[in-house]
């Protein structure tokens, strides 16, 4: 329970289906002197959100501290990525190493039997085998930051929201009289805040902002930058270059702390190389697959060999460091993460 | 439910509850003032001051009304720092509950002197190595009677008499929030300046507290305004909690000799049947020295927190460390300077008792936890 409604009215609904339900919210993350967080996800006033939707309910509410799990499988990854000219998305590292790893590992301690949540995404069991479906909300589907879950995680975790619309969660949580029902999303990162990601950045690893050169395609130095970190492939604004065409950046050379620009051309790949692949059914293989490749955008038809992803169109914005999800249709197949293109 | 965090807080005895019923409304006065009604209000706030007093060896005009521990605390050491007299350096021990280390903390950003002295692993604070922290400029030492996480005993009145032979001016607070209703209390024989007493450990009401101040002291008050307590605490008293604190003392104390022998024992039944029972086990609360009713555990493997989240589930209130922001516990600060590791102190869980505790629970208890603690391993 993040506070959120849609966590809010997970726990309702398989409260209202008559089972025996614990609500929890994770402790993930504090500043420096052990304060909680007091913007962006997860803030001392969600979880105080998480416990009076938990009170209001009447099930047991408590706090689990996964802050050491959170700092080494997200923090520290999203601080390396972007030192290797990456870009990390951290909420998908929070599913695979923290919430459907370490807190799934502890169900039966606490003699649990599923782990619900509040993502929008739709999971079906038939003959034994789980399925991991986009959300009927196709709006709000967040298959794709579940894109990694497999057999073991899909059979011990329910996604009750899923088979509802944005709307419709709202108005149950309405008419349950709950305060977040009209509770607006958070966009941040919960260990962000109201910093942007460079401020943090800037905070504990001062080294991503080793101030280097932007170049264009020939490697010609067209302009500077105050660090790496600062950019992502596919980029267009901020590049303090002023060309004329719109212009993007195309990759980043943590090496050298350069940032290459090109034109919109040149930002389109044929390929990604892939690493992390993991299959819902937990083996999948080569052939044609559509691919998703970013958390908002459409899967695109490409041929998976190996770790070698070719597009059968190029495309732009492919970034080191973010998930390709594979979907057949509604269902989601399995994912990885992009280790580079080409 | 088998209450077992009485460290945290006691149930209101009856006779309490009792005792402040006619001053919501019949006697409602604020003792400052002219008129019968708050002549009255005035009359029952000073019978309760009188009776807290004599209870604990002091006159009543040493006695200061506080709104509980945290404050009491806070006036001792910032009363006696920021106060007039030259001094202005703080000399206190690792294991002191927050109330105090956080007020440490702020004068030290304030910039004056702190000094905080180590214990040993049993949290006890050595009486030598805490006078040779003082110096001429200590204002006061504060060192808690009884530990709230282990239940440690400190030896007062030999950190009393060390700190007085060494230092005559450096004034000694001690926390006394625990340590009230199972050890003796006596100002005099302790030898000590300044004692903070909570009520609501002990059976009283919350937001009800004490600081003793022996007569001759002068402290920089906390709350400044409308000058009661003779200056020392401003505020409007809240006279149906200052009496049922006092009718709390008086109950506490007939109660003491209970706390030295039966729940004691019960504490002491706890302990051997875990140790019996619960596998490997190890008991951070000292063998000797200790409270009558503290017991911290811990067991090797499991997590506390998943541990209190069983017991919650099966009907056992236990506590570990102090809740964060968020609710989540915290690793103790205890624990760690009695020279655990944060992941040792992370399998450490508190039971404390108190005067509802019954034999019966303590053998419940004792089942239910080694059951959890044996499933979960």
């Amino acid at each position: 329970m993040s506070g959120g409604v849609d966590s809010s009215v997970a726990a309702a609904l398989m409260k209202d289906a008559g089972h025996t339900v614990m609500g929890v919210t994770l402790k993930l993350w504090s500043g420096p002197n052990g304060e909680a967080p007091s913007a962006g996800c997860c803030t001392v006033s969600d979880a105080e959100d998480a416990r009076r939707v938990a009170a209001q309910l009447d099930i047991p509410y408590y706090v689990l501290d996964h802050t050491d799990d959170f700092r080494d499988g997200v923090v520290d990854k999203f601080v390396a990525d972007y030192a290797t000219g990456r870009t990390p998305n951290p909420c998908i590292e929070c599913n695979r190493t923290v919430k459907f790893d370490r807190l799934l590992a502890r169900l039966d301690d606490f003699e649990c039997d599923v782990l619900v949540t509040g993502h929008h995404a739709r999971s079906r069991e038939a003959g034994g085998v789980w399925q991991l479906i986009r959300g009927a909300d196709a709006a709000k589907d967040q298959s794709y930051v579940l894109s990694m879950l497999t057999q073991r995680e899909l059979s011990r975790t329910r996604f009750p929201v899923g088979e509802l619309t944005k709307k419709q969660v709202r108005q149950v949580a309405a008419g349950m009289g709950m305060r977040t029902a009209h509770k607006p999303e958070s966009m941040d990162i919960c260990f962000v805040g109201q910093r942007d990601y460079r401020g943090f950045l800037r905070d504990v690893a001062p080294e991503v902002f080793a101030a280097g050169a932007v170049v264009d395609g020939e490697g010609r130095e067209i302009g500077s930058h105050d660090g790496i970190a600062g950019f992502t492939v596919g980029q267009r604004r901020g590049l303090g270059v002023a060309i004329g065409e719109p212009r993007f950046v195309i990759r980043i050379e943590p090496g050298s702390a350069t940032v290459v620009v090109g034109s919109r051309d040149e930002l389109a790949v044929h390929s990604a190389r892939l690493h992390e692949v993991t299959w819902s059914r937990g083996s999948g293989g080569d052939g044609p697959v559509m691919a998703q490749y970013r958390a908002h955008g459409e899967p695109v038809p490409a041929w998976l060999e190996g770790d070698t992803l070719t597009f059968d169109h190029p495309q732009e914005a492919v970034s080191p460091g973010q998930t390709v999800a594979f979907y057949d249709g509604d269902v989601v197949l399995g994912g990885a993460l992009i280790a580079g293109t080409g | 439910m088998i209450y077992l965090d009485h460290a945290a807080t006691t149930p209101m005895r009856p006779e309490v509850w009792e005792a402040m019923a006619p001053f919501a409304n019949a006697s409602f006065g604020n003792p400052s003032g002219v008129h019968g009604v708050s002549r009255a209000a005035k009359n029952a706030l000073e019978e309760a001051r009188e009776k807290i007093a004599s209870l604990i060896g002091a006159q009543p005009l040493e006695i200061v009304f506080t709104s509980g521990g945290t404050e009491s605390d806070n006036l001792a050491i910032k009363g006696a720092v920021l106060s007039s007299t030259p001094r202005q350096g703080l000399v206190t021990t690792a294991i002191e509950h927050e109330a105090v280390l956080e007020t440490a903390d702020f004068l030290k950003r304030l910039g004056l002197p702190v000094t905080i002295v180590g214990v040993d692993s049993e949290a006890r604070a050595h009486p030598d190595e805490i006078a040779a922290a003082i110096n001429d400029d200590t204002a006061v030492v504060s060192v808690m009677m009884v530990n709230n996480e282990t239940g440690t005993l400190q030896d007062i009145e030999a950190i009393s008499d060390l700190v007085k032979e060494k230092s005559p001016e450096t004034l000694i607070h001690t926390d006394a929030v625990q340590a009230f209703g199972c050890e003796r209390i006596d100002v005099g024989a302790l030898g000590i300046d300044l004692l903070t007493i909570s009520a609501h450990k002990f059976g009283g009401p919350k937001g009800a507290g004490i600081l003793y101040v022996r007569d001759g002291i002068a402290l920089e008050p906390v709350l400044h305004g409308g000058g009661q307590e003779l200056g020392r605490r401003s505020g409007t008293h809240d006279v149906a909690s200052a009496v049922g604190m006092a009718t709390a003392v008086e109950s506490a104390l007939f109660d003491r000799h209970r706390f030295e022998t039966e729940i004691s024992s019960m504490r002491d039944r706890l302990e051997e049947r875990l140790v019996a029972d619960a596998g490997e086990v190890v008991v951070n609360t000292p063998k000797k020295g200790r409270s009558s009713h503290h017991l911290n555990v811990r067991f090797p493997g499991v997590r506390n927190e998943t541990l209190l989240m069983l017991l919650d589930q099966k009907g056992v209130a236990a506590s570990a460390g102090s809740a964060c922001q968020s609710g989540a516990a915290t690793v103790s600060h205890v624990l760690e300077a009695m020279g655990l590791t944060p992941d040792e102190a992370r399998e450490s869980v508190r039971f404390t008792f108190g005067w509802t505790s019954t034999a019966a629970e303590a053998d419940e208890a004792a089942s239910i936890v080694s059951g959890i603690v044996s499933r979960l391993r």
